[in-house]
């Protein structure tokens, strides 16, 4: 489904990623794991044409996702979170799903300011898909609040219903439970389980959790100083020796 | 109580508030050219129109967070293209209008492309340099301007038939196209694009991840906002028959931003409210100190800023949340514990706080402050008269405002630390 290969990222004097390549089957989820620094985020921001690498491709059910602009990726079926939350904090929490339907929509700007009457039932239906995802994720009711000054917990499904709205078949976390309390992150665990079962999605995720990722993921792909440097089911990584040099360093 | 409030909750009720709201605020509007003396009647005018202005800067500086201090040069270019027309041309008036408003867009459009690369000061500059440059301009291209001495046009004259008086007419035609014209920025903002601008206000880099396109965008944006300044120029040249380069100079674009502000940013009526401060304060302060207006008006923005920051349209807010902190949990009647009450997040008591407002989400299409703020032509008297506009409070309802919307307001004013439960688990 999504194939990575040889990306290469140098900002002025670091290179964030070297030569990362690898393959996300359908269906399945992949954990993008690596000490901080390790470049996981900037090759997140990569498949999200973000930031462009230097070389390398990466391929999108065969579709060269570097040729896209930026704003075109939703479109295609690649939603994303945020490391620190990047939702829209004047909005309220239905407002932030609804921007995530945006590329499903079709109102222009015309037809916006005169209201037509297409443009009310496309708003209508947008409505309608939010409240359900709303439902879904157990956010009905601050359905109306600000997204800003919502407890932390609260608002990272906030963001994961937003990227739901996307419709996306692939969709990237970036350290989704991040900041998360110990029983927030099982539930969370669960949450992401349940909403990958029902609306099928195949996932990346980025995390310095061990406990979620290795719950969660079919393979784990580690990082270290922008290499790849272990790749494997979750068993095979936690016994590579080179994954736990990165982690916790070698007796001298 | 509660089935008071679920009731006077509902969508129906709701919307026949809103829809008396708007009719009470469009009889005042249309009565009052034949209350008040013509004096009064055109400064009203002079409102009307500059609101027109203010809620097109509104959407490019409120709502999509860019700024403009250039939009008097899109007024004076609404203006003379009027003038011009009707000096060189003798189009009638009504003719005016819609080029004015394409010349405007057109000429938005052109900012919009700069506008894509520069942000905060660099973009003011350049539009505070478009602003500085175009009264000189228009006093070189003398032989279509008129140079320095202006152009002296009819103003719209009321048709024989309706028997009105020359401003009662100029007040109902700029009261009508202020109506479409904010009719058209709420009806924009309430959509799909709306909540691009909005989004891409509040971060740029997650809007464009959800697939919104910023150039078309924020382009776009720069051309309504420019296109609502120029019919509001277009409106000016109707009502004052005469247009000069010093009527524009760079002043008016900073008055028209101070007034915004001052109205209240992001808010749909803050333009009104704006547009009523940049008409009446400079002549309130001549009253008060001939010697210094100046200083009067810039005293006066400050007290605004520092008693509503959030503008005048913000204030029925602060106030109601000032008020509930004051009166703190004083409800005893309710069974609430005071823990129950301080958990927005909403998981244990679905039955106070969330109920009106669910029932309100039932009604079809039922959008609480949409419907109470569709009021666009209201006068500030009308706007203040409805108190539960404030986009913030949306389940505040008049009659359980002494009970319910008070725990909400108290849960936005602290809101991460309230629940202990969910921070320490």
């Amino acid at each position: 489904m999504l194939a990575v290969d040889g990306i290469s990222v140098r900002f002025g004097g670091i290179t964030a990623l070297d030569g990362v390549g690898f393959t996300v089957e359908p269906g399945t989820a992949v954990g993008l794991i690596g000490p901080n620094g390790a470049g996981k985020t900037t090759l997140f921001n990569c498949l999200t044409r973000r930031c462009t690498p230097d070389a390398g491709t990466v391929r999108f059910e065969g579709e060269d996702l570097l040729a896209l602009p930026p704003h075109a990726v939703a479109g295609r079926g690649i939603a994303r979170t945020f490391q620190n939350l990047g939702l829209f904090p004047r909005l309220t929490v239905r407002e932030n799903v609804m921007v995530g339907a945006h590329s499903r929509g079709r109102t222009g700007h015309l037809a916006a300011a005169l209201r037509l009457p297409r443009v009310r039932r496309e708003e209508r239906e947008l409505r309608e898909q939010a409240d359900d995802l709303l439902r879904r994720l157990g956010l009905a009711d601050v359905a109306d609040h600000p997204a800003s000054g919502l407890p932390f917990g609260t608002l990272k499904r906030v963001e994961l219903a937003r990227a739901l709205a996307v419709r996306p078949r692939l969709l990237l976390l970036d350290e989704p439970v991040n900041g998360l309390s110990h029983g927030e992150v099982d539930q969370f665990a669960d949450l992401v389980r349940s909403v990958r079962q029902d609306f099928d999605l195949t996932l990346v995720v980025v995390e310095h959790h061990m406990g979620f990722v290795m719950g969660l993921c079919d393979k784990v792909v580690c990082l270290d100083f922008g290499r790849k440097i272990a790749e494997g089911s979750p068993e095979e990584i936690q016994r590579d020796a080179s994954v736990i040099e990165a982690y916790l360093g070698v007796a001298a | 109580m509660s089935t008071i409030i679920a009731t006077l909750g509902t969508g129906r009720a709701r919307r026949l508030r809103a829809a008396l709201t708007v009719l009470l605020a469009a009889a005042v509007a249309v009565g009052a050219p034949f209350y008040f003396a013509p004096f009064q009647v055109f400064q009203l005018t002079m409102v009307l129109l500059y609101a027109v202005a203010l809620a097109g800067l509104n959407l490019l500086v409120g709502f999509g967070g860019q700024i403009s201090l250039g939009h008097g040069a899109f007024f004076a270019a609404g203006a003379y293209t009027a003038a011009v027309m009707l000096d060189r041309y003798d189009t009638g008036h009504l003719a005016t209008l819609p080029v004015a408003a394409a010349g405007c867009f057109l000429l938005g459009l052109g900012f919009g492309v700069p506008a894509l690369r520069l942000r905060g000061l660099y973009l003011a500059l350049v539009t505070l340099a478009f602003a500085v440059f175009l009264p000189p301009l228009l006093k070189r291209l003398e032989p279509v301007t008129g140079g320095s001495m202006g152009l002296t046009v009819d103003k719209l004259q009321p048709p024989a038939w309706s028997g009105l008086a020359e401003d009662q007419w100029l007040y109902l035609v700029v009261l009508a196209v202020t109506a479409v014209a904010l009719l058209l920025a709420r009806n924009l903002l309430r959509s799909r694009v709306g909540r691009a601008l909005l989004a891409v206000r509040d971060n740029e880099s997650a809007a464009e991840v959800m697939g919104v396109r910023l150039s078309l965008h924020k382009t776009l944006a720069f051309a309504w906002s420019a296109m609502f300044a120029g019919v509001a120029g277009c409106l000016y040249t109707w009502v004052i028959g005469f247009v000069s380069p010093d009527s524009f100079s760079f002043v008016l674009s900073i008055t028209l931003l101070a007034g915004l502000v001052v109205g209240g940013l992001a808010s749909l009526y803050g333009p009104l409210l704006g547009a009523a401060f940049v008409m009446y304060v400079p002549s309130v302060s001549q009253d008060v100190s001939e010697a210094a207006p100046g200083v009067v008006f810039g005293l006066l923005i400050i007290t605004v800023m520092f008693v509503a920051p959030t503008g005048l349209a913000g204030l029925p807010g602060r106030v109601r949340a000032a008020v509930a902190r004051r009166l703190p949990r004083r409800a005893p009647t309710s069974a609430r514990t005071p823990e129950a009450e301080s958990a927005p997040d909403g998981e244990p008591e679905p039955d106070a706080e969330s109920g009106p407002e669910s029932l309100a989400e039932s009604g079809p299409g039922g959008d609480p402050e949409s419907l109470a703020e569709s009021a666009p032509d209201a006068e500030e008297s009308a706007a203040a008269s409805a108190p539960d506009v404030s986009p913030k409070s949306p389940a505040a309802s008049d009659p359980s405002a002494t009970d319910t919307p008070a725990d909400l307001a108290v849960a936005d004013a602290e809101p991460v630390g309230a629940p202990p439960r969910t921070e320490k688990e």
